[in-house]
């Protein structure tokens, strides 16, 4: 009885070992896989659920308003916003990761983002993400799947329509 | 009948400070102080650098979390509730110890259930490795070697055991 | 030129601790002593060319050679040359190969001891202690090499050891530097203690293991490395106070002790080698329960390459842990072979292992060893599931969690106090037979004495009746241990007629074990006392001061005087302040609280202005993150009671600890191969 514990034991160790091990090492979602589903719930109390926007290609962004390299891209981002607005079927959304709302909300002002943002709650969206910074920015396609995987800013205009216009065709 | 009329006095005084200390500060505009903040501060870590609290990281982030502290202090909000938001905001590592809520109560049952248990296998173990009474009235011994006739045979068995581990080893 | 040597140097190790090993099991199952002597003979070659390895390394190092990704990493050239040396240890593949080096130490001496008895151990010992080594160099050879090199080609600068096709070596001009923290003195000798105690519990491990192995039953493996094993439990001691030490000094929170995960992960080994330690003494002297310290010493190893294990392979994060790394799955791989390996072997060894287990008495010596083990134990298993849980946690809910001191600390303080009462209860007890009245009389005169602990306290005010019960404790530790100490040598006088000091010293050497434990207790009981004074009565306060302005704390007022601004020769900006202290309006002196900002990494490391007696510590900081003028500059101030103890009783510690490894008199060297009976 006594031996059937200690084994037990020291196998639950190491698989808790490993697993903890594969995960530290695992990188953010890859392209390709399905986006893990989540809400967010904006500054102004909106709410946006991701699968409610399949069949739109779906950009989130990751920033924070203490992220010196979050700024560089923010006007692009707008920018890109504002260039898709029209057709409908290309929604924004802004993920503020582990920030303070005042902060936040002056910085969304300072750069002049219209579209969605919101906290990232218990840092629940950004741990399905596992994303490992910001900014990162994870483009999602019509069928819900990433398409691309940005690490670091944007670095300009061009560059964000040229991976999303692909995914319009 | 004084000492009780005393006591109440006494109670009452003690919660008019308390309630002018959580009055919204209107009448002072420096607001709480640093070692207010820092009280509070000392009971977070840090959302983003691991296993740092939150009165000692630097961090601008940090600073902007002390300052959203500072806020609520002045709005009147009590340590619990800021401490609630935090949680609410950025999660559950944000505390110092684990909230006693589901999975986590594991982490205080388990060490809990091992130490209860290594107390109470210390008892039994004492019971078992008591000798009986005949023994305890010998005098103490100075050097080792139990006098049992069992455990001589055992000291007998090693000593040829090693003696003859010797010889072979010379060979 | 001195990188390819340096790694030709560890692929030489790598090739004759493979012989090794295979020679020695080669040797052992055809019973040929001439294939064990040359395994010896392996052993006794690897660590001269391991130190031409290093040496390169610190060659590379001290000269600059940037086209070096190590000495990149942590050099610059605005280093002084001794921090460019001791950047060795600054990294993740430098710290590696002087671990490695350093375990090759170890194996040379073992090499060097002279093997006639014992024979049959020899060839397990070598199989153990060459099979960590392997794994290490492996590490650094394949996965951390701190040779590799910086080259360009089309992709862009990559870094290898040997030189990729078309690929061009690229010459940089400067080096990132030392991370300023690594900087501070105590932080240059504390990874090295900490490695040596790391490292050197490998050897009564292998003897362990080599006993299991042979079958062998009896204490041959515990009297040989009873030496080692003191000093290698010294240095791991010496490891978590120096840590706490440089903790105290440079981080600048006031405090010593964070139980982060990897202040943890050193801390657990120590707790199990403590155990050990006692245990063994039960063993020796008693013959009863030798599974347990068998168990003690495997425990301890286990822990050791847990606690590497986490703290280098991302697994954590921390002010402590290295950069992410890739060493992660086999050091995973190595460490479950071995926990598999020791478990099988001692599940299979486990009944020959029995031994009689006889307690008579609640207050023999037995009784309270065992006492304490179970003490150390109980910590031990409450700071290991602290360090894994939030692992567990965001496995199975997805949520991180904190674990941090509360958690321990309510563990901590009452096993603590347990161990107190214990050390102050120990010297009177004796082997299985203690009479209540022979304990009454060796007992009444320190308790009397003892109650100052809580008189004295009361009647400054004090009157948090833990605090009370805790002055107690070490009241009453240092008055038994000294009563017993100075009966001793009384008694001597009298029998024997001689004088103070040659009592001493013979009474001393009659029992050179006894008398240093309890040194070592009173050290131990002195760091209670600063421990006790910190953590009960810490206050602080902190506040922005215009020059001329005060804050106040308990009966000191702090006043900012001044501010200087200045840049040094090694690349840092200073910012010092002058502040001025008075106690109950006396004035007292002058502080220089300080911020370093180091503008090659631009961090900044504050060092605190500290006024340290006997009684408390003022301790004040310039908190970096606020800007720093002479309008305003924001101080943090501690007010620290009774902590220089804490360092009092670490001296005493070590010097009762070297006392024990101390070769007795005339025997020396021989008292470590032969061993009483």
């Amino acid at each position: 009885m006594k031996k059937l514990l200690l084994w037990s034991a020291l196998a639950l160790l190491i698989v808790i070992l490993s697993v903890g091990l594969y995960r530290s090492q695992q990188g953010q979602i890859n392209v390709g896989q399905p986006a893990p589903e989540f809400t967010l719930v904006t500054f102004s109390g909106e709410s946006y659920q991701l699968s409610d926007y399949q069949g739109s290609v779906v950009v989130v962004n990751f920033w924070a308003s203490w992220c010196e390299t979050c700024k560089p891209e923010a006007k692009d981002l707008e920018a890109a916003y504002k260039f898709y607005k029209s057709r409908g079927d290309v929604l924004f959304l802004g993920v503020d990761y582990v920030d303070t709302e005042p902060e936040a909300l002056a910085y969304l002002k300072e750069f002049g983002i219209t579209y969605p943002n919101g906290p990232d709650l218990r840092t629940e969206i950004s741990q399905a993400f596992r994303i490992r910074g910001v900014p990162e920015t994870f483009i999602i396609d019509q069928e819900g799947l990433i398409a691309h995987l940005q690490i670091g800013p944007f670095l300009s205009l061009e560059e964000i329509k040229a991976i999303i216009d692909p995914l319009l065709k | 009948m004084k000492k009780f009329l005393r006591s109440i006095v006494g109670l009452l005084s003690l919660c008019l400070l308390t309630v002018s200390v959580f009055r919204p500060v209107s009448a002072q505009e420096s607001g709480p102080t640093d070692d207010e903040v820092n009280a509070v501060a000392s009971q977070l870590y840090c959302p983003v650098c691991e296993n740092i609290p939150l009165d000692a990281c630097g961090t601008v982030a940090c600073e902007q979390w002390r300052g959203i502290i500072r806020d609520k202090l002045a709005q009147g909000w009590t340590e619990d509730e800021i401490k609630d938001y935090f949680v609410a905001q950025y999660g559950d590592r944000v505390l110092a110890e684990p909230p006693v809520q589901g999975f986590n109560w594991l982490a205080y049952l388990i060490p809990f259930m091992v130490l209860v248990g290594g107390l109470v296998l210390l008892v039994f173990g004492f019971r078992k490795w008591r000798v009986t009474e005949s023994l305890q009235s010998t005098p103490p011994r100075r050097k080792t070697g139990l006098q049992d006739p069992e455990i001589d045979q055992e000291y007998l068995r090693k000593v040829e055991e090693e003696l003859e581990a010797r010889t072979r080893g010379r060979g | 030129m001195a990188a390819e040597i340096g790694f030709g140097a560890l692929f030489i190790s790598l090739i004759f601790a493979i012989y090794g090993i295979g020679a020695a099991i080669y040797g052992e199952r055809t019973h040929r002593k001439d294939w064990v002597k040359s395994a010896q003979q392996a052993m006794r070659l690897i660590f001269p060319v391991l130190t031409i390895s290093i040496g390169s390394l610190l060659y590379l190092l001290a000269n600059g050679h940037f086209e070096v990704v190590y000495v990149a990493d942590v050099t610059s050239r605005s280093m002084p040359l001794y921090l460019k040396l001791t950047a060795l240890w600054g990294g993740q593949a430098g710290s590696l190969l002087f671990w490695s080096w350093l375990l090759a130490g170890f194996i040379f001496a073992v090499a060097l001891r002279k093997w006639d008895r014992d024979q049959d151990l020899l060839p397990w010992v070598i199989v153990v202690n060459l099979a960590t080594l392997i794994f290490f160099l492996i590490l650094n050879i394949f996965y951390e090499n701190p040779f590799a090199r910086y080259w360009q080609d089309a992709s862009g600068i990559i870094s290898s050891f040997g030189q990729p096709p078309g690929a061009l070596p690229i010459y940089p001009r400067d080096g990132g530097g030392l991370n300023p923290y690594l900087r501070h003195p105590g932080m240059i000798i504390h990874p090295p203690m900490q490695y040596l105690g790391f490292v050197g519990f490998i050897v009564p491990f292998s003897y362990a293991i080599a006993t299991l192995i042979t079958r062998r039953t009896d204490d041959r493996w515990i009297q040989i490395t009873r030496g080692w094993t003191l000093w290698a439990w010294l240095f791991l001691s010496l490891g978590l106070i120096l840590g706490a030490r440089w903790a105290y000094d440079v981080l600048g929170w006031g405090g010593y002790w964070g139980w982060d995960p990897v202040e943890n992960s050193a801390l657990m080994p120590w707790l199990s080698g403590t155990a050990y330690l006692h245990a063994v003494l039960i063993h020796e002297k008693r013959s009863m329960f030798k599974e347990w310290s068998m168990v003690l010493i495997v425990i301890t190893y286990l822990l050791i390459i847990f606690g590497t294990f986490i703290t280098r392979s991302g697994l954590l994060s921390s002010v402590h842990s290295f950069a992410e790394s890739k060493i992660g799955p086999i050091f995973l791989g190595f460490l479950i072979l071995t926990l598999l390996g020791t478990v099988l072997l001692l599940n299979s060894r486990w009944k020959i292992l029995r031994s009689p287990h006889v307690v008579q008495n609640l207050f023999s010596r037995e009784a309270l060893i065992i006492i304490s083990v179970v003490l150390f134990l109980g910590l031990l298993v409450t700071v290991f599931w602290g360090v894994i849980f939030p692992m567990i946690s965001e496995l199975a809910t997805g949520q991180k969690v904190t674990v941090g001191p509360p958690f321990y600390e309510r563990v901590a303080a009452p096993i603590f106090g347990g161990l107190l009462t214990l050390m102050a209860i120990c010297p009177l007890a004796v082997w299985s037979y203690v009479s209540f009245k022979h304990l009454g009389k060796l007992l009444w005169k320190p308790f009397l004495v003892s109650l100052l602990g809580i008189v004295l306290p009361l009647i400054g005010g004090l009157t948090r009746w833990p605090a009370l019960i805790a002055f107690w404790l070490v009241a009453f530790g240092l008055a038994v241990n000294i009563f017993e100490f100075i009966r001793r040598i009384r008694i001597r006088r009298r029998t024997e007629g001689e004088g103070w000091w040659s009592s001493f010293s013979k009474v001393f050497r009659r029992n050179q074990r006894s008398y240093s434990a309890m040194i070592i207790h009173v050290g131990v009981v002195l760091m209670a006392l600063g421990v006790i004074g910190i953590e009960f009565f810490q206050t602080e306060t902190q506040g922005t001061l215009a020059e001329g302005q005060a804050l106040r704390l308990s009966s000191y007022t702090m006043t900012y005087e001044d501010l200087d601004i200045f840049d040094t020769r090694d690349a840092r900006n200073v910012a010092r302040a002058v502040v001025s202290v008075k106690k109950d309006g006396q004035k007292l002196g002058e502080l220089y609280p300080r911020k370093d900002f180091y503008y090659e990494s631009g961090i900044p490391v504050t060092i605190p202005g500290v006024r340290s007696t006997l009684l408390d510590d003022f301790y004040v900081i310039l908190v970096d993150w606020k800007e720093i003028s002479s309008e305003g500059a924001t101080f943090k101030i501690y007010h620290n009671p009774l902590v220089k103890w804490l360092w009092i009783g670490a001296w005493v510690f070590v010097v009762g600890v070297v006392m024990a490894t101390w070769p007795s008199g005339k025997k020396g060297l021989k008292a470590l191969n032969v061993g009483k009976l």
